[in-house]
């Protein structure tokens, strides 16, 4: 007994330390990934002249940048380019991804393995590598320059299809069974009880696409160099080709695009959580 | 109601054969119990009668149609699964109304019949509940909820209350078997446990390696075993069994053994109850290992050479382990096998 109580203020010691220390580093992390946002929303609201200095809250603070984003910038259109292709992407991409899931984790048929390995292949490789290609096809197909171009590409997502058919194979046979005998035909199982069973994976991919996609860059930029069809990212790169340094306006309006991301982040955080475990990436 | 007619019935699973021709007749009404170890095949021949699985040869009839080509939902049968199987995502009340939305019956009728198997159930006060906030028990009772509202013409339980602690599992079983007695729905219940093959029973199916063993009541079945298989596998504590040979019309046994019978000469095993043997104060061929009074009888392990066998005696006893005793039998609670085919001779 007095051994024991020797023993436990020195291991409660050790874990207070242990645990002051990952605060600490985890603060550090924090402010590191914490700080460039910072400065993103500083510079938001200085002048042009002001933009290099160093402090973080500027004398002079105005509101100026933003009225520009909004008056000089078609800004409002590239924005509802971007939540009009997100939105798209994000239903159309649950809708099949789903289904193709369901298929790999619970249908029989010839293929299905070979299937579900080409699928899972297309996570070795990153957009970049296949995007001339893709430009090619994409083109040839006349979907240059149109929603069409934006948002087809970009439903496929391996990660999707493979995280959903996991799930679905977690779920115990007997309960679609079960629903067999009930009379369920595959289409009413799948309706009746896999979507509504999947309802906690199916939000968390939803924020997943739809950051995304309000997000993306790379493919918008190839695809669409027409500026009534640009998306916000595109838009706001294109700040600097149009006056030299006009680093105020950029941070502006990125500072207008990350605010959904962060409602997003606010309201869906532990859908997000969960995501992450699934996943094993947590 | 309706018979269900099994006919060399085969199963495969690409070369690997687990149900070699099986012959079963379930009466109407009747209350048929398939048990053997695990893996013999009894989930598998359910799931054939369920359409669960496909029948790779012979016929399956319910209610005098072959229904080998026909869906489960076709076939008019509910099942009960080990694991309740019940929708996480509805309620006791829509998990029981199921089916009767997708056969579109009106919601009145839906509701009628959803509360009146509720009221059999004892389920009328979970019937907001998820599944996620029902006690093991009461998930079972959904699950046969489940099954009664659609008032099929076979029930197919398969192990359902495996998942359940020793006291509520024989709760469970009495009220399956009140419900049973209630409804005369015709069941096959799947189990490896035998006493409750024994309790519940009409009629046992004894399954092993993907082979009927033997069928018949409970009682043919404890006096009248074909095989030491089905000897050693229905009664608790199970039969003993006694190696010896039969030679000039009596058979001896290991341990002394011996009594007159009229069997054909050779080697031969001896089988007998536990309750059957007794003790015989003059011999001292079995060392006692184990002395366990458990009040009503007392229940002793003998060993002699390699053979242990148990015997239980109804009056106390003053034996302890490492003490030696001789057995007694009455040669009419002896039943004989032979050692080589395990079947019966006597
Ligand atoms: N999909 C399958 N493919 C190949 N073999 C299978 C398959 N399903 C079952 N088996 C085999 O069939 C045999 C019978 O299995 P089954 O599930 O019917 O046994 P069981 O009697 O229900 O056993 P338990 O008491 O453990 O539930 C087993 O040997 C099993 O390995
Ligand atoms: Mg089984």
């Amino acid at each position: 007994m007095s051994k024991r109580n020797k023993h436990i203020p020195v291991t409660k010691g050790q874990a207070t330390t242990v645990r002051i220390i990952w605060m600490i580093v985890s603060g550090i992390l924090g402010i590191l990934i914490l700080f460039p946002l910072l400065w993103m929303v500083s510079i938001a609201f200085r002048t042009s002249e002001q933009t290099f200095t160093s402090q973080l809250i500027a004398p002079d603070a105005t509101l100026a940048n933003f009225v520009h984003v909004f008056t000089e910038v078609p800004f409002l259109l590239y924005m509802w380019n971007s939540f009009f292709v997100s939105t798209m992407v994000t239903v159309i991409a649950l809708f099949f991804h789903t289904m193709a899931g369901y298929a790999l984790a619970r249908l029989r048929f010839p293929g299905r393995e070979f299937i579900f390995l080409a699928i899972f292949s297309t996570f070795l490789v990153s957009l970049p590598v296949i995007i001339v290609p893709l430009f090619v096809i994409v083109k040839s197909m006349g979907m240059l320059n149109s929603y069409a171009g934006l948002i087809i590409p970009a439903i496929f997502n391996a990660f999707g299809i493979f995280l959903l058919r996991q799930y679905y194979l977690s779920i115990p046979r007997e309960i679609e069974e079960a629903a067999l005998i009930d009379g369920a035909s595959y289409w009413r199982i799948y309706l009746s009880i896999i979507l509504p069973l999947s309802k906690p994976i199916m939000s968390a991919l939803a924020i997943l696409f739809f950051l995304t996609n309000w997000n993306s860059f790379l493919w918008p930029l190839t695809i669409a160099s027409d500026p009534s069809l640009w998306m916000v990212q595109v838009g706001i790169a294109n700040f600097s080709s149009q006056y030299a340094a006009s680093w105020n306006y950029m941070m502006a309006a990125s500072t207008v695009v990350a605010i959904p991301t962060l409602v997003l982040f606010i309201v869906f955080q532990k859908q997000i959580m969960d995501s992450l475990k699934t996943s094993g990436l947590k | 109601m309706a018979s269900v007619e099994i006919r060399n019935a085969v199963k495969k699973y690409g070369e690997v054969q687990v149900i070699h021709g099986v012959d079963i007749d379930v009466g109407d009404g009747e209350f048929v119990v398939l048990v053997g170890p695990s893996g013999c095949g009894k989930s598998t021949l359910l799931r054939m009668i369920a359409g669960l699985e496909e029948i790779s040869g012979g016929t399956i009839s319910i209610a005098d149609e072959v229904v080998n080509d026909l869906e489960p939902k076709e076939r008019n049968i509910a099942m009960v699964f080990q694991n309740y199987a019940l929708y996480p995502h509805m309620t006791v009340a829509e998990n029981m109304g199921f089916s009767l939305r997708l056969s579109r019956v009106s919601k009145d009728e839906a509701k009628a019949k959803v509360e009146n198997a509720a009221d059999i159930l004892g389920l009328g006060a979970l019937l907001d509940r998820y599944p996620g906030q029902l006690s093991g028990g009461q998930r079972q009772r959904v699950a046969m909820g489940r099954a009664i509202v659609r008032d099929p013409k076979v029930f197919l339980f398969d192990e359902p209350l495996s998942n359940l602690d020793a006291k509520l599992r024989v709760q469970m079983r009495a009220e399956i078997k009140a419900l049973h007695r209630r409804l005369k729905t015709t069941t096959v219940y799947v189990t490896h446990d035998q006493v409750e093959a024994m309790t519940m029973a009409d009629r046992i199916v004894i399954m092993r390696d993907g082979h009927i063993q033997q069928i018949g009541t409970p009682l043919e079945l404890y006096d009248n075993p074909q095989s030491m298989f089905v000897a050693g596998f229905i009664g608790s504590p199970s039969i003993n069994f006694i190696p010896g040979t039969l030679k000039d019309g009596t058979f001896h046994g290991i341990g002394g053994l011996s009594f007159a019978s009229d069997g054909p000469e050779g080697d031969a095993v001896a089988a007998i109850r536990p309750n059957k043997l007794g003790l015989s104060p003059g011999g001292s061929e079995w060392d006692v290992l184990e002395v366990e009074p458990t009040g009503a009888e007392t229940m002793l392990m003998l060993q002699a050479g390699e053979v242990q066998i148990t015997i239980s005696v109804s009056d106390r006893t003053t034996l302890e382990p490492g003490d030696k005793t001789g057995l007694s039998a009455l040669p009419g609670d002896v039943m004989l096998f032979d050692p080589k085919t395990e079947k019966r001779i006597l």
